[in-house]
């Protein structure tokens, strides 16, 4: 089935395959994922980094499944084990609203948790009840390892801070996105953030004590072992998802230099930070899905003064309200060029209008790349925006 | 300098609300007239300096937080009793309403400011919304456009006129959308409401300050017309993938 979805061009084979596997047999997960490793990685954002990284450092332990496309609901995750149902180990990115089952059917030997924030409100509404969900199932069903980002409220709140200490790794992974996490889950009052981490004046919990901490491009543990990671990939996101996929494989008892040596040879993911020429330009791709992903990003723009093209769609995958453009602070990007693009493109140069930014609109991605080169320039986009991207550039290489 | 107020932009803030006061500040500015955003945070007040007040939407915990907020909550009463323009957003006309149902059914106390009360929609209202503005408004202007996303239906009391009638999307749920009292506006259309209309800040800014200058957005009218004309586009096909593939949610990395 899955060459045939293949050679049909209907997208990635391995999730028509997994559909319609798991049409036939519902059972199908729970009877492959059982008798593997299973790791699981969810959260808002850097599910498919992190699955990366931790699939490339199980690599180098034994054969490891892994769902590299990101097709991280069900059908994909039968999809992934399918094609490799012989391998000892597998490490599955998993959607957030899906999570309470995988871990329901997969019974996974640890399951990392990033970061809730919303997303895709249309589709998640609130992500207090995200927070909610995963709760009621980590609670109820999750005997393995939890890996979770200590620095994230919403995160600690459905993990439970009365976990036992040897099924649970707290990471000081970050958190840049605050906006979602203003009222304590516990009691409602408001919660301080302070350079320490986050604690409550109503109820008196704070940030669980960490297991693993990252101070620049460190990870220490708390037994004192420290562990460079010396990534190829850029940013401070990306160096917090290695610390996540590093507790991941340092917990379930394996050692983590070749993974961290591994590390160092991945320089894209999925197309994220990849370097394209196009019209003369010279672009750096970036995906961003939602404000905490912007925000974050902009940060990581900071460094140059160079133009950006940003593309914005509101398809399904998107969330079809973009709304959330608004929560970003585009107002660091004045005295800078920016072109906008995108079924959403107009939303975007409004809201960058307003942010004072002088913002000029393409009417496709050669425009765009005409407009800011020659020479050197990033380019964001949303999750649709950016795979109509790579389409583009795959189908003007062939 | 001019204020903007914004009423607790960490608890109503869900929904990209807070740009409605990023709009109506810059509106201010470019037509030089210095303006700012005034963060309304816990414990605060409105000052004298605040020419409008906007509040967002949020979820259902954010809105007991604000309810318990006394000192804001009077202080937004007296505000808008002072005839301070109040533009209340989704979760905002709950809140200033006479109670409210949260998420789990529970009945909450509002601030009393509007005459409404609101319930719980059998199905939660997701998407693009056309509203038809009423003439409670000194102007009531070209079509609104906005998302809504919510699961509240909202019942008005005799004296209060909707904002509008609802030609795409579910609105109050009664066929209008939103309420308007003196110089308080509420609507459940965030987008935000006012970068997609900014006809309704105008509004707002001159019940606050008298007449102004007209303003020249090329983009934010162009965004008017594009989304009036996708809405019952966007909302058709919403409902029919809806009907084709019940339950899935979209996939993506």
């Amino acid at each position: 089935v899955s060459r045939v979805s293949r050679l049909a061009g209907r997208g990635e084979g391995s999730v028509i395959g997994g559909e319609v596997a798991l049409r036939v047999d519902p059972g199908l997960v729970a009877r492959l994922g059982r008798s593997m490793k299973v790791a699981l990685v969810s959260g808002t954002n850097g599910k498919t980094t992190t699955t990366t990284l931790l699939a490339a450092g199980l690599a180098t332990i034994g054969p490891t499944a892994t769902n590299r496309t990101g097709a991280n609901l069900a059908n994909g995750l039968a999809g992934a084990l399918l094609a490799a149902p012989d391998r000892a180990m597998a490490a599955l990115e998993v959607d957030e609203a899906v999570l309470p089952w995988a871990l329901r059917e997969l019974e996974p030997a640890a399951v990392a948790l990033l970061n809730l924030s919303r997303d895709q409100l249309d589709r998640l509404h609130e992500v207090r009840a995200t927070a909610r969900r995963w709760r009621t199932a980590i609670t109820d069903d999750v005997e393995g390892l939890v890996v979770a980002n200590a620095d994230d409220p919403l995160v600690v709140w459905s993990v439970g801070d009365d976990r036992p200490a040897e099924r649970v790794a707290w990471v000081g992974a970050g958190l840049a996105w605050r906006h979602d996490s203003s009222a304590c889950p516990w009691c409602d009052a408001d919660l301080e953030f302070e350079p320490g981490g986050w604690r409550c004046p109503g109820c008196e919990r704070s940030r669980p004590r960490l297991d693993y901490s990252l101070a620049d491009d460190t990870v220490i543990a708390a037994d004192g072992r420290t562990t460079e990671l010396h990534l190829a990939l850029p940013g401070r996101s990306a160096r917090a998802n290695a610390a996540m996929a590093l507790a991941v494989i340092d917990r379930l008892a394996f050692p983590t230099a070749a993974a961290v040596a591994a590390w160092s040879q991945i320089r894209s993911i999925e197309g994220r930070f990849q370097r394209v020429t196009v019209s003369g330009a010279d672009l750096t791709l970036h995906l961003a899905k939602n404000p905490a992903g912007w925000t974050d990003l902009l940060d990581l723009v900071d460094d140059t003064d160079g133009p950006l093209i940003m593309l914005l769609n509101a398809q399904g995958q998107d969330g079809r309200d973009p709304s959330w453009i608004w929560d970003v602070p585009f107002e660091t990007l004045a005295g800078r060029r920016v072109v906008c693009l995108g079924e959403r493109g107009l939303d975007l140069a409004v809201r960058l209008d307003y942010a004072g930014v002088e913002v000029e609109r393409a009417t496709g991605l050669a425009d765009a790349a005409r407009r800011v080169g020659p020479g050197t320039a990033d380019l964001i986009a949303n999750y649709s925006a950016f795979q109509q991207v790579r389409a583009e550039l795959d189908r003007s290489a062939s | 300098v001019i204020g903007i107020g914004l009423v607790r932009p960490d608890l109503l803030g869900t929904y990209g609300d807070g740009g409605n006061a990023t709009v109506l500040a810059q509106r201010l500015a470019r037509r030089g007239r210095p303006a700012r955003v005034v963060p309304l945070t816990s414990g605060g007040e409105v000052g004298d300096d605040i020419a409008v007040l906007v509040m967002g939407g949020g979820e259902d915990a954010a809105q007991r937080a604000i309810l318990r907020d006394t000192r804001l909550a009077g202080s937004i009463r007296r505000a808008a009793d002072r005839g301070v323009p109040v533009l209340a957003v989704c979760a905002g006309i709950q809140i200033l309403g006479h109670h409210f149902d949260d998420g789990d059914g529970v009945r909450q106390a509002g601030l009393g400011l509007l005459d409404v009360e609101t319930d719980r929609l059998a199905e939660r209202a997701v998407g693009e919304v056309v509203v038809e503005p009423i003439s409670a408004l000194d102007r009531p202007g070209p079509l609104l456009t906005g998302f809504e996303n919510h699961g509240g239906r909202t019942i008005r009391g005799r004296d209060c006129h909707p904002l509008g009638l609802v030609r795409v999307g579910v609105g109050n749920g009664d066929g209008t959308d939103g309420v308007v009292s003196g110089h308080l506006v509420g609507t459940y259309l965030h987008g935000p409401v006012l970068a997609r209309n900014p006809a309704l800040a105008d509004q707002l800014l001159e019940w606050a300050l008298g007449p102004l200058e007209p303003l020249s957005m090329p983009f934010a009218d162009q965004l008017h017309d594009e989304r009036i004309a996708a809405a019952p586009i966007e909302r058709a096909a919403l409902s029919g993938s809806r009907r084709r593939r019940p339950g899935r949610p979209a996939s993506r990395g």
